[in-house]
């Protein structure tokens, strides 16, 4: 043994095992998708004393017993997931998260390495500000409150360019408003406020994005919630492009522009416009930093999509050729826009930033009308692989940030024009209703969210160190992984019913908040229906102090 | 607590009618207050027509200033009348030491303006006067414009009638459209400036309700306009969407029940007009009014309107006698001026039409 290197107490999880309980299945190393846990042998020596008629003798038995033993090594570490204790019969195995969190010291000191992960930040030095604030203004009295089963809601938002009042290319004819149609206006559509944000095919198991895709596709065709989801980058199947469920579907680009040739390939055969076009700037989860799939993900199917060799594919920091706000307005807002004939909207995601006001100031004075929407992401979102430190350190809180852009577009009287749409962290807290409300009435108009989405098909990891293994590839869940074993362990009906059932369970609770304020639409701005019960924030967020 | 009444006529009417339209519905509200605009005047506001007719609660300074300030834009007085008061200390009134109202030839480098121009000079002069007034504590100051006049006071509306002595008919004080509310602000502070009727350019409104989108369309509106100021009342803001849409949009009136209480996505769909209306509902929804009001409001022409909230949650009762309309919360107020009527033709306006009055007392009402 080498008093250096690295030992079990140094790992992150420290595997239980009770060979008396264990019946030597071997369930368990089976199912471990990281290799951290063998079979291996122990030695194991019984002493004991016989006497008989001819005196006192020693008897010592030798026996080598099968046992199930941790991994100790720093890439084949125990993730904490849990998986071996879900699949053991008997109870005879579990893993505990180790208090000391020396492993990214051994880990860093021994390969040089910055420590790379999936999953959402890990440090939570503060409350969550959204569990601060109440939904306080309850309408009594003077304005009712409404019958959230009664009563109908109407349960929409805008994606696209809003213009003012004056621009609008109306003229009266007979006594009626009608459309000046030698003025063309931008597109605006009418949605659900929440999105399934921004997880590509290769992040994600095709299953687990087969699985989201189906439940959209439901939700709109069956359950009239037209949700919409956003394809990540790296472009969806060919077939779904030439489909008519193309219309729940947000196609996204980033900076690598993975997908787009299929995309433009596919666009003579398309039976319906996309729901609209992302920008991806940045994100919330590793602000600053492009995306990441490593070859090990990049399998053929993903490489079919992409249209891409098996390497490992890195989307670069920026958009190459894009220096200034006004230049991306004007080449990729208006490029997008042309491409899909000013039919589809074309909206922006950035990661929040202490800049993020004044970049959504320009776009609001954008000439053109042509940015149909804002997405900020904050500090709280989550990302399939990313450096922890980028994880861990840097990024921007969304709640502020969204009221400071809110207020911002206020200011210029131009609130609502730019549909703001908030991530990172939304329904982190289990409950998606309560955050997405709260979120509106401090000026979203929608919100986007992702890792709640994992949550709901099965995912295991938490914000406590517990898997977040996205990045590897080895997803024991068969949600992050191209692994085609580890991908069967994924019911593609199963999660697409559950996401369906959150949703369902979210418009009813959604209803439930909308009823006690008396609102039937949803509160955009309203931020009079809500109180905070932290000094602090309600004096950031401009809300009324309650105690 | 709130009632609101209005009463359109063919011939001249005093504001008694309106006190005694409001009296019975008096367990409906709180007694807090009495205000009333009346348009279209008569009596001894019959020959100024095209005159403006300042309308003000002042002191003794504060009608001074206002004079001289008038005086310096280059308006010149051609008619005074002070209300006569009749003080008594059973009264429960607050009150200020004048109520005026002068009307003022307009400087003579507007006198071939065209109307905007004219309006605008107006609204600037009553907001210089207003900010100045409300500074230095000397008064307030509710309309200035062409055929109008305007009182308001805090106390009870039965102990303001007779302190004004407005029970008795006389010959002075006469309109043809006259909108009344006999509360004041139970929602925020009690100032004269939150009562109904608000006026501004030619266009009143009362509402009798709670506006739950008053921050939402606080915030739009006072970038939209610099008339739309004070807020004092949450039912400012029916005024000032009023305005915008049928003044600054000069869209047809049956667009204002669009923009504040819109069709469901749903139901627009179904419609011709959809694209129309769906981009009324995303470009106007700062301006959306969905709560529990019912809303009675005038045009510059003479129309008179009601329209209530899409969840049927405050009424208003239409009721028509040969010369006369009246449009108030509870019909036994219309019972009370308007006995003999035909009950049958009564109108409970539905929560998705616009009923609208207009000058020969025809009733119409526009489905949304």
């Amino acid at each position: 043994m080498n008093i250096n290197s690295i030992s079990k107490d140094d790992l992150p999880w420290i595997v239980e095992y009770d060979s008396d309980k264990c019946m030597l299945c071997g369930k368990c190393v089976a199912v471990c998708s990281f290799g951290a846990i063998k079979v291996d042998v122990q030695k194991r020596k019984k002493v004991g004393a016989i006497s008989n008629e001819e005196g006192f003798q020693i008897d010592a038995d030798q026996k080598a017993i099968p046992v199930i033993k941790q991994v100790i090594d720093e890439h084949k570490f125990c993730r904490g997931c849990g998986v071996c204790t879900k699949v053991c019969p008997n109870g005879a195995i579990k893993v505990s998260r180790n208090k000391t969190e020396i492993f990214g010291t051994r880990y860093r000191a021994k390969t040089s390495d910055s420590v790379k992960r999936g999953g959402r930040t890990n440090i939570h030095t503060e409350g969550r500000t959204l569990d601060k604030i109440k939904v306080g203004r309850i309408s009594q009295m003077t304005d009712p409150s409404l019958d959230a089963i009664r009563h109908t809601f109407d349960l929409r938002t805008n994606l696209g360019r809003v213009v003012s009042p004056e621009n609008l290319n109306f003229k009266v004819e007979n006594g009626n408003l009608v459309e000046d149609k030698t003025k063309t206006l931008p597109v605006n559509t009418s949605i659900y406020p929440i999105i399934i944000s921004d997880m590509s095919i290769g992040a994600l198991s095709p299953r687990m994005w087969e699985a989201i895709s189906i439940a959209v596709a439901y939700l709109n065709e069956v359950k009239n919630i037209p949700i919409r989801m956003s394809s990540g980058e790296g472009g969806i199947p060919d077939r779904l492009l030439k489909s008519k469920y193309l219309k729940y579907m947000i196609l996204q680009i980033a900076s690598g522009h993975f997908g787009w040739n299929r995309i433009i390939n596919a666009m003579p055969y398309m039976q319906e416009d996309p729901a609209g076009i992302l920008i991806k700037i940045g994100q919330g989860a590793k602000p600053g930093d492009g995306g990441l799939l490593m070859a090990e993900k990049n399998v053929k199917l993903i490489q079919e999509i992409r249209g891409v060799p098996k390497a490992d594919l890195l989307s670069p920091p920026n958009h190459q050729g894009l220096y200034s706000i006004e230049e991306s307005v004007q080449k990729m807002f208006l490029s997008m826009n042309c491409a899909f004939k000013f039919k589809v909207p074309v909206a922006i995601k950035v990661a929040a930033s202490a800049t993020s006001v004044s970049v959504y100031n320009n776009l609001l004075r954008d000439p053109y009308n042509i940015v149909g929407g804002f997405f900020i992401d904050g500090i709280a979102g989550g990302t399939g692989a990313a450096h922890e430190i980028s994880l861990n350190h840097t990024g921007h809180p969304i709640v502020s940030k969204l009221r400071d852009c809110y207020l911002a577009a206020v200011h210029q009287g131009k609130q609502g024009q730019i549909p703001i749409y908030a991530g990172g962290g939304i329904g982190m807290n289990g409950n998606l209703a309560a955050d997405t409300f709260k979120m509106i009435c401090l000026g979203a108009s929608g919100v986007f969210i992702g890792k709640l989405i994992l949550q709901i098909a099965g995912c295991v990891g938490n914000d406590f160190g517990k898997c977040n293994a996205c990045n590897t590839g080895r997803c024991p869940i068969g949600i992050t992984t191209q692994n085609p074993k580890l991908t069967q362990r994924l019911d593609v009906d199963t999660v697409a019913q559950n996401i369906v059932n959150y949703i369902l369970a979210t418009d009813i609770e959604l209803k439930k908040l909308l009823a006690p304020v008396g609102n039937s639409t949803l509160p955009i701005g309203r931020s009079d229906a809500l109180v905070c019960v932290d000094r602090n924030v309600s004096k950031r967020l401009k809300i009324q102090y309650a105690c | 607590m709130c009632r609101i009444g209005s009463i359109k006529s063919k011939n001249y009417i005093h504001p008694s009618m309106v006190l005694k339209l409001m009296r019975s519905q008096q367990k409906g509200h709180d007694n807090s207050g009495f205000a009333f605009v009346m348009q279209d005047l008569g009596g001894i506001f019959e020959n100024y027509k095209n005159l403006p007719i300042l309308s003000m609660a002042c002191t003794d300074e504060g009608m001074k200033y206002a004079e001289d300030m008038l005086h310096q834009i280059g308006f010149t007085r051609v008619f005074q009348y002070n209300m006569e008061v009749y003080p008594d200390e059973s009264l429960e009134i607050e009150t200020m030491p004048n109520y005026v109202f002068e009307v003022f030839q307009y400087p003579k480098n507007y006198k071939n303006l065209s109307r905007d121009e004219k309006e605008a000079l107006l609204l600037d002069t009553r907001l210089k006067l207003r900010s100045y007034l409300e500074g230095n504590d000397e008064g307030y100051v509710y309309s200035f414009y062409e055929d109008v006049i305007s009182l308001k006071e805090i106390g009870n509306p039965n102990d303001i009638g007779k302190y004004f002595n407005l029970w008795s008919e006389d010959v002075n004080l006469k309109a043809k459209i006259i909108t009344a509310q006999c509360r004041q602000n139970t929602n925020y502070d009690i100032v004269r400036y939150a009562a109904h009727p608000f006026f501004l350019q030619g266009y009143t409104t009362l509402t009798n309700g709670e506006n739950t989108f008053y921050e939402k369309n606080k915030l739009a509106q006072q970038k939209l306009h610099k008339g739309y100021i004070g807020f004092e009342s949450d039912s400012q803001c029916f005024l000032y969407s009023l305005h915008y849409v049928h003044k600054i949009l000069k869209w047809p009136l049956k667009y204002y029940k669009h923009v504040i209480t819109p069709l469901p996505y749903e139901e627009i769909q179904k419609r011709e007009d959809r694209d129309v209306l769906q981009r009324i509902k995303a470009s106007l929804s700062n301006l959306e009014i969905n709560g529990p009001n019912t809303t009675i409001g005038v045009l510059p022409d003479g129309r008179m309107f009601n329209v209530i909230d899409s969840k049927k949650l405050r009424p208003t009762v239409v009721c028509k006698d040969k010369d006369i309309v009246v449009m108030t919360s509870e019909v036994c107020g219309a019972n009370e001026i308007l006995p003999n009527r035909d009950i049958s033709q009564d109108i409970y306006t539905n929560e998705r039409e616009l009923v609208v009055v207009d000058n020969d007392l025809n009733i119409e009402r526009i489905p949304q």
